[in-house]
């Protein structure tokens, strides 16, 4: 017998997109993204920087349109989508998120390395205080057992987060690990706050694991339409929606249209494909931030060593989501290595 | 000069073994709230006069303080600092209340000197703003971002719960004390085990056509001046100069004294505020010194 489940999905090409397009959206581009995706159904579209507000920097890339300006035009766009914004305690504050509300975002999701979940109390007393609706991020959660991630999520359903996503940033979960860290989530949550999942495509599993969460009790799932997201990419949104049909899980989404949507308006947006090359199966076996990937190209162009090189080794020293400053020290580390 | 120390945590006791090894500071009491701190154990054990019942019992004694360093948190602060100047009582506030001016030894000290109440801004602060100023002391610096990653297990529950005020005082300090026209904190906890030492990266947004000579030579002059103070920070890299940009990657280990050598960015406030104290203790010393031969 097939269950019957019912799923929110969150389109995030426009905030993980971002590190694919190096901060370069423009107002088109959102405004033809959010009308396409608005039309096929699609519920939340995230628009932010992609390392959340405030993210516009040396050290992850300037942004080519200031998001708050890219953030209104979606709010001016979608008829019946509601716009998300993204921001990570430590790189954005509280300002930033009363500035999105007021240019009508109205869900905020905040996000924090998978053991340290406290660092985002403040920011969720802040955004239930004001009416928004929360979504909590547990980033790279390979990289934690399922019971200590469902400790983290307490934290923040305890401050306020209506849901806490399970976030595989590197792409590294594989399929029971996915199940078994929503079920955990689910068991330690209850009826306090739902579950999400959050997938990258680096080990080309992203749709099957997004299929594992849902089944293990996730009822918000993201992805990005044709993938545009970082690393290998996100879960491509309208193969998640076709699987979602065949299922027999309701969307909400009508699948042709959200096809149409990632043909027709998304990849020609899009600066290339999202590949599962070598630069991103690194990340996914490696256990790498997915939003290292182009960083890792820059740096290896500019001090002549391998970027797969520069991916292996961020793993190795466990550098988390933000770190991207140290790319450039391992890029110099490798290049003097190659001397001797 | 006789100093007491507000506050018993980990701030607080790494502080207590920097000034007692300063030749020109007495560290005379500890005081907290804790009844099990061990910061105050050892104060005891090491021969200060403790209390539980924090500055209000400091402020009752007969023989005050000329000194005290508060390593409390920034509301309790703002509630002790008129009380210490009523007394006539220099404080040094390793919070981030910022009751008094900015400090950061190696680039304003001179200044403020005989301030009642000197700020050491945050951790990330300390390591980062100098280096702003080795640039800016240079060219001009139209914008200056860092990126500083502590190890979780240094950063204490205040910080947890009030990050975003490393971020703003951070970015406020770069442009104050920096000489940045804008400026960018970003702080990132690492939960690697075991733990890392302290990193951060200053970006500085320089003028296309510049000679980068003068400005690696600034910033080597400033890496000698900190470590005359915090002998556990260190340029990990050559300052590395891109279009409009200078990156530079700096390590802070602390000097173990009670924290790990991992917790650098706690080490450089303690170091700092010993640093301040002192320059505070001489500059008192040689006024009074002034003061005796004239009346001689």
């Amino acid at each position: 017998m097939q269950q019957r489940l019912s799923l929110r999905l969150t389109d995030t090409s426009l905030r993980d997109g971002s590190h694919h397009k190096r901060h370069q959206f423009t107002v088109d581009d959102v405004r033809s993204i959010v009308a396409a995706l608005d039309g096929a159904g699609v519920p939340v579209i995230e628009v932010t920087h992609g390392d959340g507000l405030g993210g516009s920097s040396f050290n992850y890339g300037f942004s080519h349109t200031p998001e708050q300006e890219l953030i209104k035009v979606a709010v001016e766009t979608a008829q019946r989508a509601r716009i998300a914004v993204l921001m990570l305690p430590g790189v954005g504050v509280k300002d930033d998120i009363l500035v999105s509300q007021d240019n009508g975002a109205s869900i905020v999701r905040i996000a924090t390395h998978c053991t340290e979940a406290d660092v985002s109390v403040q920011h969720f007393q802040l955004a239930r205080e004001r009416g928004l609706e929360t979504v909590g991020f547990l980033m790279m959660a390979h990289s934690q057992p399922p019971e200590a991630l469902a400790k983290q999520a307490r934290i923040m359903a305890d401050a306020g987060c209506q849901c806490v996503y399970v976030v595989d940033s590197a792409g590294a979960l594989v399929l029971e690990q996915v199940s078994e860290r929503v079920e955990a989530l689910v068991a330690e949550l209850g009826s306090d706050a739902q579950v999400g999942f959050h997938g990258h495509e680096n080990l080309g599993l992203s749709v099957a694991n997004s299929v594992a969460a849902a089944r293990a009790g996730a009822v918000q799932i993201d992805g990005s339409v044709r993938g545009f997201g970082a690393g290998a990419g996100n879960t491509p949104l309208e193969a998640f929606v076709g699987v979602c049909d065949k299922l027999g899980f309701e969307t909400g989404v009508d699948f042709f249209k959200i096809v149409d949507a990632a043909e027709d308006v998304v990849r020609p947006v899009m600066p290339e494909e999202c590949l599962l090359d070598r630069m991103a199966l690194m990340m996914g076996y490696a256990g790498v931030y997915s939003s290292f990937l182009k960083h890792a190209y820059t740096q290896a162009e500019r001090y002549g060593v391998s970027g797969a090189q520069i991916l292996v080794r961020a793993g190795e020293r466990k550098l988390v989501g933000g770190q991207e400053d140290q790319l450039i020290d391992i890029a110099l580390e490798l290049s003097r290595e190659k001397v001797r | 000069m006789k100093a007491a120390i507000v506050g018993s945590g980990n701030i607080g006791t790494d502080l207590l073994y920097k000034l007692l090894r300063s030749q020109v500071l007495e560290p005379r009491w500890m005081v907290g709230i804790d009844p099990a701190s061990e910061g105050l154990r050892r104060a005891a054990d090491l021969g200060l006069e403790v209390s539980v019942d924090g500055a209000e019992w400091l402020l009752r004694q007969d023989e005050l303080p000329d000194i005290v360093f508060e390593a409390t948190s920034a509301a309790v602060h703002r509630a002790n600092a008129p009380r210490y100047a009523e007394a006539g009582i220099r404080a040094i506030d390793l919070t981030p209340a910022a009751v008094g001016p900015y400090v950061v030894p190696p680039v304003n000290l001179g200044e403020h000197q005989d301030a009642p109440n000197i700020n050491l801004i945050t951790c990330g602060g300390q390591a980062t703003i100098p280096m702003v100023h080795a640039v800016s002391r240079v060219v001009p610096v139209s914008y200056a971002e860092i990126v500083a990653s502590v190890a979780s297990v240094s950063a204490g529950p205040g910080t947890r719960a009030n990050i975003d005020e490393f971020t703003r005082t951070t970015s406020r300090g770069i442009e104050a004390i920096g000489g940045a026209d804008r400026g960018k904190a970003i702080i990132v906890l690492n939960p690697a085990d075991p733990p890392m030492i302290m990193r951060d990266t200053i970006f500085c947004a320089i003028p296309e056509d510049t000679d980068p000579d003068p400005i690696t030579d600034s910033i080597a002059r400033m890496e000698t001046d900190i470590r005359s103070y915090v002998p556990g920070f260190r340029l990990l890299r050559e300052p590395q100069f891109d279009a409009g940009r200078v990156a530079i990657f700096v390590e802070v280990a602390g000097a173990g004294d009670f924290l790990p050598e991992y917790a650098g960015n706690l080490d450089i406030m303690t170091a700092a505020a010993t640093k301040v104290g002192e320059e505070i203790a001489r500059a008192a010393a040689s006024e009074s010194a002034v003061d005796r031969h004239v009346t001689a």
